[in-house]
């Protein structure tokens, strides 16, 4: 039994060890807020997150969208604060992982409770936003910048769930839940990869 | 020293080896669109793919609603399951003649116009799908990106599909219908000509 302990520690510590932050550098000459929105929009590992939790709120209506709308860009600007100050990133495929679990959800369009869509804009934003400001944090960027990438979220999130909610056809409901499942299968592959340490 | 002290010591180190914080590492990313352009023509580059992907959606849309969108849903998810399993490195015997088969069948459902019970329809897309996946979906070629890739490839899977429905939709008139399944028989016919390839 104390083995099976002893082994079980070494393996959380060896899944919780920190890793290094890694930043793509986007620079548009434009200043600090637009390289954020420069960012955002160059970086599929952190717009489709955002467009898949955008699908799911709006398919979850309007009370739904808004909450989206409101929580995601603010924690992420929280939680990009945070990793401001702390330098390292998440062990695991935060981005796959992301991918897998808001794909399934839009494919399956599952009923959450109210909260749910709520939980979810600030577990993502909090995630994605830390790992954002750790990065930015080695590549010489600030708070200015997660205010671009915030404000790009704002309005990618106001977009999206606002076109869902408007679809009315059963149809057009269920394109958006194909695309869910186009965005799990990608997050599965993205696991696939990160365990085969193909980046 | 003890067991209990060595454990006593082990453990603080354990902690300080999970809190201890590498320093943050900035690059730049190379290879999104060439990893993007590469996934997307992944699934098009082979004929055998194309025929059997377009065939699961003339097959969905002869079946109608809700197989329509069942059919294209379970595709990509199960083909991702079997690039996993590539990726992981899980081997998978005989997938080229898997592949001929998911051909011959898949083109053989739409020439019957078989309409079998929803999940046997989405049991038999799915085990195909896997050896597909597994055949094409962990070809990254090198320097690219491997989400892009990612995206690409099970988007120009899901536009195949997508092209089949659409080609599908003539099943509403008699000679459409009648089309549809010749084009069914002649997918089976080179899925035919697939097997013997790679049995040979």
């Amino acid at each position: 039994m104390r083995r099976l302990v002893s082994a079980l520690a070494i393996g959380l510590a060896a899944v919780l060890l920190p890793a290094r932050a890694d930043a793509h550098l986007v620079t548009t000459g434009l200043g600090p807020v637009y390289d954020g929105i420069g960012h955002l929009l160059a970086s599929p590992e952190d717009l489709v997150p955002a467009i898949a939790l955008a699908l799911y709120a709006g398919l979850r209506g309007a009370s739904g969208g808004r909450r989206a709308l409101l929580l995601l860009p603010l924690a992420w600007l929280a939680g990009g604060l945070i990793g401001l100050r702390a330098p390292v990133t998440f062990p695991f495929p935060l981005g796959a992982v992301s991918f897998m679990v808001l794909g399934v959800l839009v494919a399956t369009d599952l009923a959450l409770p109210g909260g749910a869509v709520a939980a979810l804009a600030v577990a993502l934003g909090l995630a994605f936003g830390f790992e954002n400001g750790a990065a930015l944090a080695v590549a010489g960027g600030g708070a200015r910048n997660l205010i671009g990438i915030a404000a790009a979220l704002f309005v990618v999130v106001a977009l999206v769930s606002a076109f869902v909610v408007a679809l009315e056809r059963p149809w057009k409901r269920i394109a958006v839940r194909v695309a869910g499942s186009w965005i799990a299968a990608v997050g599965l592959l993205l696991i696939g990869w990160s365990l085969r340490g193909a980046r | 020293m003890s067991r209990g002290a060595r454990r006593s010591r082990a453990w603080p180190a354990l902690l300080l080896l999970a809190l201890a914080a590498t320093p943050a590492h900035a690059h730049v990313e190379k290879g999104q669109a060439a990893g993007f352009l590469a996934g997307l023509h992944h699934p098009i580059s082979g004929l055998d793919h194309v025929l059997a992907m377009v065939s699961v959606g003339l097959w969905g849309a002869q079946l109608g609603a809700p197989a329509v969108w069942l059919l294209p849903v379970t595709f990509p998810m199960v083909m991702a399951c079997g690039g996993f399993l590539g990726l992981i490195g899980v081997p998978l015997p005989g997938v080229e003649i898997g592949i001929a088969l998911s051909a011959i069948l898949l083109g053989l459902m739409v020439a019957l116009e078989a309409r079998p019970p929803l999940g046997l329809a989405a049991g038999l897309v799915g085990i195909f799908a896997i050896f597909h996946g597994h055949a094409h979906g962990t070809e990254l070629p090198p320097g690219q990106s491997g989400l892009t890739y990612s995206i690409g490839f099970v988007v120009a899977t899901g536009l195949l599909h997508a092209t089949g429905i659409a080609i599908g939709l003539v099943h509403r008139w008699r000679l459409g219908a009648i089309a549809i399944r010749v084009a069914g028989a002649l997918v089976t016919a080179a899925g035919l000509v697939f097997l013997w390839r790679a049995v040979t």
